[in-house]
């Protein structure tokens, strides 16, 4: 029996934990400095939106830890020491460990803006920046406006949280088009216009100067590079994150950006791991980044790593790209790789079709040569994850797509499908004439085949 | 860790309030309620139609006012901004008093009817009497005070319904079948018995007169469906009232298994049902606060089932009574009824145990294992002792403490009194015999499974908190599991809520239903099969 410590409860660490309790009997500690329970980071929204109670964002009851004898220790790892094998917590406390796996996820950019430290200045990621919110921003009258620095993800998710309070919201954005970094032109296009009738003023190809300061020491207003003062109460400061890896400088282990780690999640220090978002890998993976700050990686990571440390050292090699993310009221799936302007290579070209009322539209990328599927952007459409994952395994055409898109739409049943019209304008962009297969239980549940 | 103030403003602090308008539709709304409280306190309101029309346009108006103001002027998404910051979706002042007011009126409704104005052997008085004119509209006599009770019930289905296909617009799958839950209310529950009603007495009928029959509300839900009165009203009426006898005998065994495999208990307790269809409806803004604790599932599934077995025993005893013994007069004797009974309960049971064995867990197969020895048991005492009671009480005993326990306290004061703190669906998971029935089979014998999309779960707990029925969700979709469960009633708000598009109701082979496939797709395949080796 081992002493395996993580570091980090996050969705990697956790994971982690639980595949190698069903593995081995172990020992295993966690050490978070955040919450003393697991949480689900990714709903810190709905819980300032009045969806959900914290403790519902919690995917585990109190009692799973203990029964599984996962033993959790509520503190800030200041210290390792990886000759003795040996952490301290909060300068004191000293934990063994026979194996160590780092899962400490990021922390908000900051870029040494002017006043980025004032009071009403902050980012979202952790427990504690929400509960910061609760204090900036309870309500409209204490909050006034709230400018939103950084066109992400988490700033678009910041955004539809003030708006559940009916706080004004403007949202400074440096790309020339909201997300056109990641998504194509199109979608990008279609996401500035929901972002408008949402009534946040959003400013885009806008930089952030400096934040001003009252004479409280709080933040009062902004001032852009486009010279224009924006007096506000709150300062969402949302341009990416970073991993939080601070308190290993110092220690033997090897950082870059993130905690270096090979496909196998070892860092050069034996013994010694790293997972989730603060792993950054020295070879990035086919397409993906070095650095991966998203759910679904840290999970596999996690599931990779106790596969290693109960014995069976094993390579970290994720499938096919996927993900999700929700813009105000458009839900986004995406499975394959669909590229925006930045980083498309010359062979992979777009097919792209959007309803000419509602927010609803698909991008589908494709070897311009070979005419392989490469990936698809679903906009207000779901998508059957299993059927896109097999089709990318086995390298089928854009037509064989197209031709079998209803088996793979997930919409709740009676819901209004448009594969007809998609496969119809494809067929004009391409001047060809598929006709649409009908939907077959037996291809989606895969029977037989 | 919330900041905002907690007070006990109905129209709650900022960060959510009322908005003016809504204010006044609230009023709007209480105006048609006092109005029917004035009369159950016997004010004296000289033209009854009128007050009646008033009173029910009051509240049917002020509702839709109030969902006009709070969702049109939203685009259509998920609206559940807020809800645990309102008081009265939050187990906070407001919800109480709403609880309190509800569970009186469903204690004064089934124990003391005569303060809502019931006159025994005399013209009504009170609320009842203002609904006179409609009763007498409808089915030519005065109304009682389930007549008020009912029209009440099918208005807060239909304006309360009208609301949630505004909250749910862009969900298509929720507004039809909003539109079915109120038109089985409105035509089979209301109108059609009422109008049956008519024809008591009729040439049609041989001069017979029908039990007040809701053709949608089958055995064991109305447990009184089978009882002497009735079968004596049925077999009295001529081939009308016998077809409607087998109809009730086939909609048990036949058409709703039929359904049940094609769909799940779906087609029933989210699309037909009326109780469903209140919690639905009117319950809709409570859905959040079911108890998902494991320990409350427990509980959930040894009071559901130890219902089942109650309204099977309370049953069986009450048809076992009229019975008589001989058989030249009529084929179906006390003994054979019994020995049917018997077996037909033995094939289910052996046909669980031989097939679907493993899809039950460990306590489920010892609880029913248990109670299929105690019926067992009881009927051989019956059969070894002779003459005398089944099952060890008077049939009349069981049937009472079963219409009074079960039928008022469990699914009337318990089931929708307490709808604010409780949430909607108590009753439906924790009382319903019908829906373990339904239930049973939707989870051995059903095409119906929720599929989980791959791995595109991000575990934010939206579904669990929404399911109404108590279901964690969450916990099989953040694994890449299907969910089978007997209770999921297919409400499909979880799969509305999901902000990934994580989860499906779909009808499909029953093959993989249950295991699904428990791989978190984007993984890499070889390590998915060693994390599903177990
Ligand atoms: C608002 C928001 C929304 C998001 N939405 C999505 C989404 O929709 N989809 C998606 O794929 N991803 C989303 N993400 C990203 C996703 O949440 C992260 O990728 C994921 O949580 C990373 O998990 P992790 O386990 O690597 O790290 P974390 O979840 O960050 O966990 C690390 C933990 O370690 C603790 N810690 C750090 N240092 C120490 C130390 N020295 N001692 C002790 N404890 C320490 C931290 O306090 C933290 O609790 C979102 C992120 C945010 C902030
Ligand atoms: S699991 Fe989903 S569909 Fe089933 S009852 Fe719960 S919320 Fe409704
Ligand atoms: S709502 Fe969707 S994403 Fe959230 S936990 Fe449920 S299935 Fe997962």
């Amino acid at each position: 029996m081992e002493t395996i410590v993580i570091i980090g409860n996050g969705i990697a660490g956790v994971t982690a934990a639980r595949h190698i309790r069903k593995l081995s009997n172990n020992r295993i500690i966690i050490v978070s400095a955040e919450s003393d329970y697991f949480f689900s980071r990714t709903a810190l929204m709905y819980v300032y939106m009045g969806h959900m109670q914290f403790k519902h964002i919690q995917p585990y009851e109190d009692w799973f830890w203990d029964q599984n004898n996962i033993e959790l220790v509520n503190g800030y790892v200041t210290n390792v020491d990886t000759d003795q094998k040996q952490l301290l917590v909060d300068g004191a406390r000293s934990l063994d460990y026979d194996k160590l796996i780092i899962a400490t996820g990021s922390k908000p950019n900051k870029f040494g803006w002017k006043g980025q430290d004032l009071h009403g200045v902050q980012g979202l990621y952790s427990k504690q920046d929400l509960e910061l919110l609760e204090v900036n921003a309870p309500n409209k009258d204490k909050c006034k406006r709230a400018v939103i620095v950084g066109g992400g993800l988490i700033g678009i998710e910041l955004a539809e949280m003030l708006r559940s309070r009916d706080i004004p919201v403007t949202f400074l954005v440096r790309e020339s088009s909201f997300w056109n970094g990641v998504l194509p032109e199109g979608e990008s296009q279609m996401i500035n216009e929901h972002i408008l009738e949402h009534h946040i003023d959003l400013r885009l190809s806008t930089n952030l100067e400096e934040i001003i300061a009252d004479e409280n020491g709080r933040a009062s207003a902004v001032k852009t590079d486009k010279g224009d003062t924006i007096s506000c109460n709150l300062v969402g400061l949302t341009a990416g994150v970073t991993p939080n890896v601070k308190f290993l400088e110092g220690s033997k282990i090897e950082l870059g950006k993130g905690v270096k780690v090979n496909h196998f999640l070892e860092t050069n220090v034996k013994d010694v791991y790293a997972i989730g978002d603060c792993a950054e890998q020295h070879e990035p993976i086919g397409n993906r980044r070095p650095v991966e700050a998203v759910w679904y990686t840290g999970r596999m990571m996690g599931e990779t790593i106790a596969q290693t440390i109960c014995g069976n050292r094993m390579e970290y090699k994720p499938g096919h790209w996927f993900n999700s993310a929700k813009f105000l009221d458009i839900e986004y799936q995406t499975y394959g790789w669909v590229f925006g302007s930045k980083g498309r290579q010359s062979y992979e070209s777009h097919f792209h079709w959007r309803h000419p009322k509602e927010k609803i539209c698909v991008t589908v990328a494709f070897h311009k040569d070979t005419q392989q599927f490469l990936g698809i952007n679903t906009f207000g459409i779901r998508m059957r994850h299993e059927l896109f994952d097999q089709w990318l395994t086995n390298e089928k055409s854009i037509d064989f797509v197209m031709e079998h898109l209803v088996d793979a739409n997930f919409d709740p049943e009676l819901y209004l499908q448009y594969e007809k019209e998609i496969l119809a304008k494809y067929n004009t962009d391409f001047s060809k004439s598929l006709k649409l297969k009908k939907k077959s239980n037996k291809r989606i549940f895969q029977l037989n085949i | 860790m919330s900041t905002y103030d907690r007070s006990m403003a109905l129209t709650g602090q900022p960060p959510k309030s009322l908005s003016r308008n809504q204010k006044l539709a609230t009023l709007l709304g209480m105006f048609g309620l006092v109005v029917l409280v004035l009369a159950s306190f016997n004010f004296n309101f000289q033209n009854k139609t009128l007050w009646l029309s008033i009173a029910i346009s009051a509240i049917s108006i002020g509702v839709f006012w109030f969902s006009k103001e709070a969702y049109s002027e939203k685009f259509p998404g998920i609206k559940n901004d807020g809800v645990w910051f309102k008081s009265i979706s939050s187990r906070g002042f407001w919800a109480w008093i709403a609880g309190i007011a509800l569970t009186a009126f469903y204690i004064v409704l089934y124990f003391f009817p005569e303060y809502l104005g019931l006159v025994k052997d005399g013209g009504n008085k009170g609320v009842i009497a203002l609904f006179d004119p409609l009763s007498r509209f409808l089915s030519g006599n005065p109304a009682s005070q389930w007549f008020v009770y009912g029209t009440l019930y099918t208005v807060a289905i239909l304006v309360f319904g009208i609301k949630f296909m505004w909250k749910y617009r862009h969900n298509r799958y929720e507004r039809i079948r909003t539109i079915s839950v109120m038109f089985f209310q409105t035509a089979f529950a209301f109108i059609i018995p009422e109008l049956m009603a008519r024809l008591n007495g009729d040439k049609i009928l041989n001069g017979g007169s029908l039990p007040y029959y809701d053709l949608k509300n089958m055995w064991p839900l109305n447990y009184y469906n089978f009882e002497g009165y009735r079968i004596k009203g049925f077999l009295s009426s001529g081939d009308i009232g016998f077809a409607l006898l087998i109809f009730g005998i086939l909609s048990v065994f036949v058409i709703s298994p039929i359904l049940t495999y094609r769909y799940g208990k779906r087609w029933y307790c989210s699309w037909v049902c009326g109780c469903g269809g209140l919690a639905e409806t009117a319950g809709d803004s409570f859905r959040h606060l079911s108890d998902k604790t494991v320990k409350a599932w427990k509980i959930e599934r040894w009071v559901v089932h130890s219902v089942v077995v109650f309204v099977t025993l309370m049953t069986t005893a009450v048809i076992y009574s009229y019975l008589g013994t001989d058989t030249s007069k009529y084929w179906l004797t006390k003994s054979t009824f019994l020995i049917g009974m018997a077996v037909l309960l033995t094939s289910v049971f052996a046909w669980v145990m031989a097939f679907k064995r493993n899809e039950l867990q460990k306590d489920a197969q010892y609880g029913a294992i248990g109670y299929f020895v105690i019926i067992m048991v009881l009927l051989g005492i019956h059969f070894f002792s002779g003459e005398g009671n089944v099952f060890l009480f008077k049939s009349e005993t069981l049937r009472k403490s079963y219409s009074f326990l079960i039928g008022s306290i469990f699914s009337g004061v318990i089931g929708t009194g307490f709808y604010p703190i409780f949430g909607n669906r108590v009753w439906c998971r924790f009382g319903c015999p019908m829906a373990a029935i339904l239930g049973f089979q939707q989870r051995l014998f059903s095409k119906f499974r929720i599929t989980t999309n791959g791995g595109q779960c991000i575990s934010c707990g939206n579904c669990s908190t929404y399911c109404e029925m108590g279901i964690d969700v969450r916990a099989y979709a953040q694994k890449g599991e299907n969910i089978v469960r007997s209770s999921c009633v297919g409400c499909g708000i979880c799969s509305a809520v999901c902000p990934r598009g994580v989860l499906k109701l779909e009808n499909g082979p029953l093959k993989n239903r249950i295991e699904g496939n428990q791989i978190l797709l984007g993984n890499d395949v070889d390590l998915m099969t060693l994390v599903n080796q177990k």
